[in-house]
């Protein structure tokens, strides 16, 4: 090691990265447009579920059950009074859900509200949906019974408990909230695997890599020589990435700055670790990409707990996301921005990625050699 | 041996996953200090191979390398301490600037503080690149790349510098210029490795190692394999220009003559040892010929060692039709101009092609040669003027008359996943040939170009000899009227391209009419009228000899000049015409 080359070598790089209109659409650029549409385009929110309501009979009981129903911040309401309008609408999916309440609603009413009754149709071909459906109807119901009840002065014998719900970490459940610090890990992974993969890569198919290893230059030298320049952007576009997400999405930052910087630094190397191993087993840029996108991007998609959870994967699949280094990373995040510095939990993922990070470092200094043959 | 040999290559040999043959197999040489070694042969002979392997960069797989007595297995940090290397393509960072290349460089190397000041200035003059300093690298051209490239290479005052197809590329001028500057370079005692697949520049070495499909052939000065062929190359003199290639291809089917090519208006002819030159009745009837001893060339040398070039007579050609007359130019391009934004990649380009002649666009990279190719094809439109083919716009007509037509792209453009089989099915099947009539061309061509024992092989995967070959007979399967060539014999080895002419010209004695675009000059010698495109503009056009002529008449210091001094001579006129209007 010697550290005018490494010197030359960064500045090389650092000046190649600045002239390089893509490097710094991958790094800037790329993430404002995914941020964009994590934080515009994809919402895995529940308020504001579209019902129908088919009042089949009328009474004041009814008139404030409505109400109720109409007055819910987790239900956009069509109240009608025969099924038939509602249920067209149902088909056509402008609907998820139906709230019947029977004709004989009014009379077991009046024999006591727990007596009552209503019907909660769902569409159930998004099961996610439906389920919320169901538990909003059964929340305003339940509740609506428990102020009926007190109004008339006989409180309900099994519900003399009653649920108040609390939602932790996210109380407004914002998915923005959990989608934006995920799709950071994404971007991050796409700057560490796919830039250096394409680097190095662009590097043998323009002959510069054999010039440069017919000279004193260590593969250490080479290697630090990429690694540091774009560790640099990543933290950089981790930065951009994290001044988004808090002032204009408004997502929480409950953490802090240095746990932070300490899973990305750690992140990186993992991330920057194998995109140096693909292109130093590849050579070819066109090859190099496609195989950071199906080894890197798309795992930090599907198997990182973004957007699939993972305790729901089969055991197997499991197992595989713990090689996954944006597993760890959106955890990371997510704990950091949602809930704060929970260091146990950071420290264990650090862990998992320094020890991804210290595989594919180790493989790439093995792989990569003074050698063509 | 009066100095110690600054490499020594025992024994070595190396052979690459997947290949029957050897890329190098048993080389045994040396490299002097001081002296220029070539390391000559066609591309796939082994240069770039045995260069890597002198780097340490590759291993062999049997006997062993030392330079200074640096083991090229256990001393490669020595070894790349003292050796300057330019990879093919020039090893430079194109979105550096020149100066930012020289630091990189530097840096890599060592070399600091007022020695640095000092070396910079030197190579900076030597290079005549100071100018440049905050170009970047790839906005220069390939004679300044090279140039730069060179510059780079020699910033750890190597002892040994390996060049590795250092011409490729770059035009004759800057090569030359090259040239002169490694010459200066040997009298400090540095050993330099110049590695080119144009025989022509091995005459210029001072040694010559000269390779072919991993064999060594001649390791020595070129002197000595010039002496092999002494007193046995000859010219024919008298021949008329319209017939030169009909008497070289009658002479090549006479007994105990090895090779023969053009050579402007005379014919060039290299016989076996003691024979005697065929009687010129046979074969130039009816001319005033006459036998001329000429000096021999380390071309003539090279066919030589190889036993010999292929024979005169081209079965495609004879079992072709005769081209009818035409009494107006097959190809016509009038005032041709094409610009890319504000770039003008062709300029006022005017010629006209007539049947049965071979057309040549000769110039250096990037002078405007595959625009004016495309657009004549109608594969660009033109943004000014017009191209016609047998009077027509090959831009909009129908795919009959497109028929009439064959064109072989550069680098061939076969399929490369499909066998040579599918592609020959494939391509008669695209230029409208079908059932009996497809098949039995597709038996004459696997018959015509010896290529039974390949059909099964994938075209990516077939020596590059053969994918010429292959490419050719997908071409003219369809026994077109016109055949497009875009630099149809780059890389090819010298028997191959003899081969490759032999058919050409007996095709055009039937009549089909050929354009051509090259860059070699002993090809361009085939033409019979040859344009000169350099900057996007046709600077001359005529016959070799017409453009000899002229450039006698712009640079009177020449006396004979050969097609690349003319085509030297030819381009800094232009280059001083385009000056001089410039200061007026």
């Amino acid at each position: 090691m010697q550290a005018r080359r490494l010197k030359a070598l960064v500045v090389k790089e650092s000046l190649q990265i600045m002239r390089d209109p893509s490097a710094i659409l991958i790094a800037f650029v790329l993430p404002l447009i995914l941020l964009f549409i994590f934080g515009y385009g994809v919402n895995l929110d529940s308020n504001r579920v579209k019902v129908g309501l088919v009042l089949q009979t009328t009474g004041p009981d009814v008139t404030s059950l409505s109400q109720a129903f109409s007055n819910s911040r987790f239900l956009d309401v069509t109240i009608s009074h025969t099924r038939a309008p509602l249920e067209e609408k149902l088909i056509a999916g402008d609907l998820r859900g139906l709230i019947v309440v029977p004709q004989d609603f009014t009379a077991e009413a009046a024999l006591g509200a727990e007596s009552a009754e209503i019907q909660v149709i769902a569409d159930g071909s998004e099961p996610n949906i439906a389920s919320f459906v169901q538990g909003y109807a059964q929340g305003v119901f339940h509740i609506w019974l428990v102020h009926q009840a007190e109004d008339r002065g006989r409180p309900l014998r099994e519900s003399s408990i009653t649920m108040q719900e609390r939602y932790w970490y996210n109380p407004e459940l914002k998915s923005r909230n959990f989608l934006i610090p995920g799709s950071i890990a994404i971007v991050m992974t796409l700057i560490g695997t796919l830039l250096t993969a394409l680097v190095i890569a662009r590097e043998w198919e323009r002959g510069t890599m054999e010039a440069m290893m017919v000279t004193p230059i260590s593969i250490v030298e080479i290697l630090l020589g990429k690694l540091i320049p774009y560790f640099l952007l990543g933290l950089g576009s981790m930065l951009l990435c994290t001044a988004i997400a808090v002032f204009w999405y408004e997502v929480p930052f409950r953490g802090g700055l240095l746990a932070l910087i300490a899973c990305t630094a750690v992140f990186l190397v993992a991330a920057l670790g194998q995109g140096l191993l693909i292109s130093s087993a590849t050579k070819d840029q066109f090859v190099a990409s496609q195989v950071a996108i199906i080894s890197a991007f798309l795992p930090s998609f599907m198997l990182s707990g973004f957007i699939f959870e993972i305790s729901a994967m089969p055991q197997p699949i499991q197992w595989l996301t713990h090689a996954v280094a944006a597993r760890y990373f959106v955890t990371s995040l997510q704990t950091i921005f949602m809930t704060g510095n929970v260091w146990p939990l950071l420290l264990s993922c650090i862990l998992g990625m320094a020890v991804v990070g210290l595989f594919f470092s180790v493989m790439t200094m093995r792989k990569t050699r003074k050698r063509l043959d | 041996m009066a100095r110690e040999s600054l490499v020594n290559i025992e024994g070595v040999s190396k052979r690459f996953k997947g290949d029957d043959v050897p890329a190098l197999d048993s080389i045994v040489t040396t490299i002097q200090p001081g002296k220029v070694t070539g390391l000559v042969g066609p591309d796939g002979a082994g240069k770039t191979t045995l260069i890597r392997l002198i780097t340490g960069l590759m291993q062999p797989d049997q006997g062993s390398i030392t330079v200074k007595g640096l083991s090229g297995v256990k001393d490669t940090e020595k070894i790349h301490a003292i050796t300057g290397y330019m990879p093919q393509k020039f090893g430079l960072y194109e979105d550096l600037s020149v100066i930012e290349n020289l630091h990189l460089y530097a840096d890599l190397r060592q070399v600091t503080g007022r020695e640095r000041g000092e070396k910079f200035e030197r190579l900076l003059a030597f290079t005549d690149l100071e100018r440049f300093k905050p170009r970047l690298a790839g906005k220069l051209s390939g004679g300044m790349k090279q140039k730069l490239g060179l510059a780079c290479a020699l910033i750890g005052d190597p002892e040994l510098l390996l060049l590795d197809e250092p011409s490729v590329g770059v035009d004759p001028i800057s090569c030359r210029e090259l040239w002169k500057m490694v010459q200066e370079l040997l009298g400090g005692g540095m050993g330099v490795v110049w590695s080119t697949a144009y025989l022509d520049e091995a005459e210029q070495c001072d040694t010559v190692i000269l390779l072919n499909e991993g064999k060594m052939l001649h390791d020595g000065p070129p002197s000595e394999l010039l002496a092999h062929v002494e007193g046995r190359t000859f010219q024919i003199h008298g021949v008329k220009a319209e017939n030169r290639r009909r008497v070289l291809m009658t002479t090549l089917q006479q007994e105990g003559v090895i090779d023969g090519v053009i050579q402007g208006k005379h014919v060039r002819v290299v016989m076996g040892k003691e024979k005697e030159t065929p009687a010129l009745e046979t074969v130039a009837p009816g001319e005033t010929a006459e036998w001329h001893h000429v000096d021999p060339w380390f071309e003539d040398a090279f066919i030589d060692v190889l036993g010999g070039g292929p024979g005169g007579h081209s079965e495609l050609a004879e079992h072709m039709e005769e081209k009818p007359d035409a009494d107006r130019p097959v190809i016509e391009a009038k005032g041709l101009t094409k610009c890319f934004g504000d770039f003008t990649a062709v300029h006022d380009n005017t010629f006209d092609i007539y049947r049965g002649e071979i057309f040549g666009l000769l110039g250096p990279n990037g002078a405007g040669k595959s625009t004016t190719f495309k657009m004549m094809c109608g594969l660009l439109q033109p943004t000014e003027g017009k191209a016609t083919v047998t009077g027509l716009d090959l831009k909009t007509v129908t795919s009959e008359a497109r028929n009439r037509i064959g064109y072989m792209a550069q680098k061939f453009s076969l399929y490369g996943h499909l066998n040579a089989q599918q592609n020959l099915s494939f391509f008669s099947g695209l230029y409208g040939l079908s059932g009996n009539k497809q098949r039995q061309r597709i038996e004459k061509m696997i018959e015509i170009f010896d290529l039974k024992k390949q059909l099964k092989h994938n075209a990516g995967d077939l020596p590059l000899g053969f994918k010429q070959r292959l490419a050719l007979a997908c071409a003219v399967m369809h026994e077109p009227d016109v055949l497009f060539l875009d630099e149809p014999t780059s890389g090819v080895d010298p028997i191959t391209r003899r081969e490759f002419w032999t058919h050409i010209t007996g095709m055009v004695e039937k009549g089909v009419t050929v354009m051509v675009t090259t860059h070699f000059m002993d090809e361009a010698e085939y033409c019979d009228r040859i344009g000169l495109i350099y900057r996007g503009e046709n600077i001359a056009t005529g016959t070799p000899d017409d453009l000899k002529e002229q450039a006698k008449d712009v640079d009177g210091a020449l006396e004979a000049p050969t097609l690349k001094d003319a085509f030297i001579a030819l381009v800094q006129h232009s280059d001083a015409e385009r000056e001089r209007k410039g200061v007026a």
